[in-house]
């Protein structure tokens, strides 16, 4: 076991990625992803870390330089935030397509219009369908380790595809939390240097990325799609791998109480920390209450999710984006598709909670536990659908 | 020797990198161009190509033409993915990874692919100073999509989104200047080259090779199929385009610009419009609003750019 040390979490992430001795990186500055691309400057004027970072004139060019970096058989690291992963939004179909193991640090930040530079999902829920793993994380210790993680996922010959690393903007990226860096030899044990199932070499040259015709375009469509699923298990050996290594457990859903809880939490991020927090206290008081924390968003655990939510009897799904027009916001969604499709007849209820850096206090959880569980006692919802938290009227 | 306007086929290495069986149209000038410049690059090269006529006609899965690495990403960004490749090879080269040798990192597009769309990522390429070379493969105007205008689409030529009709005379806008956008990044080399002139071609090519850091090249590519022209006529059109000056060969090195096919005689441009049907209205067209015809309009901005580049080349070399 190494030191915990005070750390902010983006500096955490930009240390984890020297640790995996990434070769190239490419990013454009957004906030507030800044203070990663800034430490990861430092990292390589200092000659800490021996990588070229390409300083682009856009994202758009950012993710097409990892592109051809990727290609080229470098390993490549990029970070971005909404309006810059929007911009990315072409690329990212790509660089998966491509299956090119490209890990993306994305601090999750709320969309424009209108432009706030605050926290929410909307961003990495608008590109929930290109292709990449994706990750969500709770804290510092996961979004470093999560990114020493992603390399070794990304790259195995058996996955091959790109990772995104979702963490909270500010209010992770900007906080400074105990975070245990491990040592470069554990990392080095752990991570062994990258070695490209194609690339582009001159004495076996490639053809890569060329013209899909119809006779063509499915099948390489569903290889991807029995990629990203097989990556489960690819993801879970790394998990077991990690523990003996740092001693510190994954799962692709975290739990807490859920064991004998009547009412679970599902959501995803930081805000799972302040759900805890108030499960702990109700439990505390007697509720039987619990919280699932989606950590493998892509591809979706359905099997642990499940066996997560097997005695609930009510689930409370916390959103943190809108799908405007849609059934539900897209978490909510999606875990009652999966009901339906599995036949669970488990009562959702549904909440919307801190768009665009509203801040969602204990109370407010507190609250939607309260709702919950008077739903559950047959008392009737106030509306249909999902209800948004702190919405001033 | 660079003068020499005859084709010498001898010159050339044997070696071919585009196969036999492409899907370019019959007489394509452009990959005439790419099949030329790649047998002066040769093996060491790696292409990162930019959607369009290229790309399509070059990589059909199962096939493929490209006996060199190359990869295709996206329409706007061929320059960002030659960054990214060539930066990758620098690192790789450092850290002992690959094999220290020169490799020739080249990114390809069209008109549209570079003037338009992508003019962004190359701006940000060039003014990096990677070390790569940008090929613009100019067939003016959208070719792939079925012949739409860009910004490299010349004065007065008809398009299906600039079609001559009664109140238009096909595209209202001059040629954009490429070549003098890339020049105003400071980079090392630009040049303009034409397969219509392959020994030009040839040493523009093999020079651009030797020179480290960003270089631009800008392709004349001609396009029977979009320029409603004979597919036989490609090489004779391409000439024209030289002698009338409506695309005169030159190189800038390190800011001195030199001319590399003179032509202080030149023909009337009427020579040159003549050969295709997408100026064909332009030949019958009355006078405009300033009291000049379409065709007078042209030969006065042919002259005046041309005189423009003579002084250029005069002042850079006093």
């Amino acid at each position: 076991m190494g030191k915990l040390k005070g750390m902010e979490v983006s500096i955490a992430i930009a240390e984890a990625v020297k640790l995996a001795r990434c070769d190239v990186i490419s990013a454009y500055p957004i906030t507030p992803q800044t203070h990663v691309v800034e430490h990861l400057s430092e990292l390589v004027a200092n000659g800490e870390l021996d990588a070229e970072f390409i300083l682009v004139e856009s994202e758009h060019s950012a993710l097409s330089a990892c592109v051809g970096a990727s290609a080229a058989g470098a390993r490549t690291f990029t970070s971005t935030s909404a309006q810059g992963l929007a911009l990315m939004h072409e690329i990212l179909f790509i660089a998966s397509g491509l299956r090119l193991p490209i890990v993306m640090a994305l601090a999750n930040r709320s969309l424009s219009a209108p432009l706030s530079i605050w926290n929410d999902h909307s961003d990495t829920m608008a590109e929930r369908d290109c292709g990449w793993i994706q990750f969500f994380v709770e804290n510092g210790q996961e979004a470093c380790d999560f990114t020493i993680q992603a390399f070794k996922i990304a790259e195995n010959p058996q996955v091959s595809l790109p990772v995104i690393i979702n963490f909270d903007g500010f209010i992770l990226s900007h906080m400074i939390e105990p975070i245990e860096l491990p040592s470069q030899e554990d990392v080095d044990r752990f991570l062994p240097p990258f070695e490209p199932v194609r690339k582009l070499d001159v004495s076996k040259p490639r053809t890569i990325g060329p013209v899909g015709i119809p006779e063509i375009y499915t099948e390489a469509h569903m290889a991807q799609e029995n990629a990203i699923r097989q990556s489960l298990e690819v993801i879970l050996t790394c998990w077991n791998e990690w523990e003996r290594l740092c001693g510190r457990k994954y799962e692709p859903v975290a739990t807490y109480g859920t064991e004998d809880a009547d009412i679970v939490f599902v959501a995803q991020g930081a805000l799972c920390e302040s759900i805890r927090t108030t499960v702990k206290k109700l439990r505390g008081e007697g509720e039987k209450v619990g919280i699932a924390s989606i950590k493998l968003w892509r591809p979706f655990p359905d099997l642990h999710f499940l066996k997560v939510i097997e005695k609930a009897r009510l689930i409370i799904v916390v959103d943190r984006a809108i799908s405007f027009g849609g059934p539900g916001g897209p978490l909510a969604s999606e875990i009652k598709g999966l009901l339906f499709d599995k036949g669970k007849n488990i009562k959702v209820v549904e909440f919307i909670a801190g768009l665009g850096g509203r801040n969602v206090s204990i109370g407010d959880i507190e609250g939607m536990y309260r709702k919950a569980k008077g739903i559950l006692k047959g008392e009737k919802a106030k509306k249909e659908g999902f209800e948004i938290i702190g919405l001033r009227v | 020797m660079e003068n020499m306007n005859v084709f010498v086929a001898r010159l050339l290495p044997s070696a071919e990198y585009i196969e036999k069986g492409h899907r370019a149209c019959q007489g394509c000038g452009e990959i005439l161009a790419v099949r030329l410049i790649h047998k002066v690059l040769g093996k060491n090269t790696i292409v990162a190509c930019a959607t369009g006529c290229m790309e399509i006609v070059t990589s059909s899965t199962p096939d493929t033409a490209w006996k060199i690495p190359w990869l295709h990403v996206a329409f706007e960004n061929a320059a960002a993915v030659a960054s990214g490749i060539e930066s990758a090879y620098r690192v790789l080269r450092r850290k002992g990874k690959v094999p220290d040798r020169k490799i020739n990192f080249v990114a390809m597009g069209g008109d549209g692919g570079t003037a338009d769309i992508g003019i962004q990522a190359l701006s940000g390429a060039l003014e990096r100073g990677h070390d790569f070379m940008y090929i613009c493969y100019d067939n003016e105007a959208y070719m792939n999509t079925g012949i739409q205008r860009s910004s490299l689409t010349p004065y007065g030529a008809s398009t299906t989104t600039s079609p001559s009709g009664k109140k238009s005379i096909g595209q209202m806008t001059w040629k954009k200047n490429m070549v003098e956008i890339a020049v105003a990044h400071g980079i090392p080399y630009a040049a303009t080259l034409n397969p219509s002139f392959p020994i030009d071609l040839v040493m523009k090519v093999k020079k651009a090779m030797s020179i480290k850091g960003p270089k631009y090249l800008h392709v004349y590519s001609q396009c029977p199929t979009g320029w409603r022209c004979p597919s036989d006529m490609t090489i004779q059109v391409g000439r024209l385009a030289v002698l009338t000056g409506v695309f005169p060969l030159y190189e800038v090195e390190n800011g001195r610009y030199r001319i590399t096919v003179p032509t202080p005689k030149r023909l009337p441009v009427e020579r040159y419009l003549e050969t295709q049907r997408r100026f064909a209205h332009l030949l019958k067209a009355g006078v405009m609003e300033d009291g000049l015809t379409p065709v007078e309009k042209i030969q006065k901005r042919v002259d005046e750019e041309y005189s423009k580049l003579e002084l250029k080349e005069k002042m850079t070399h006093g």
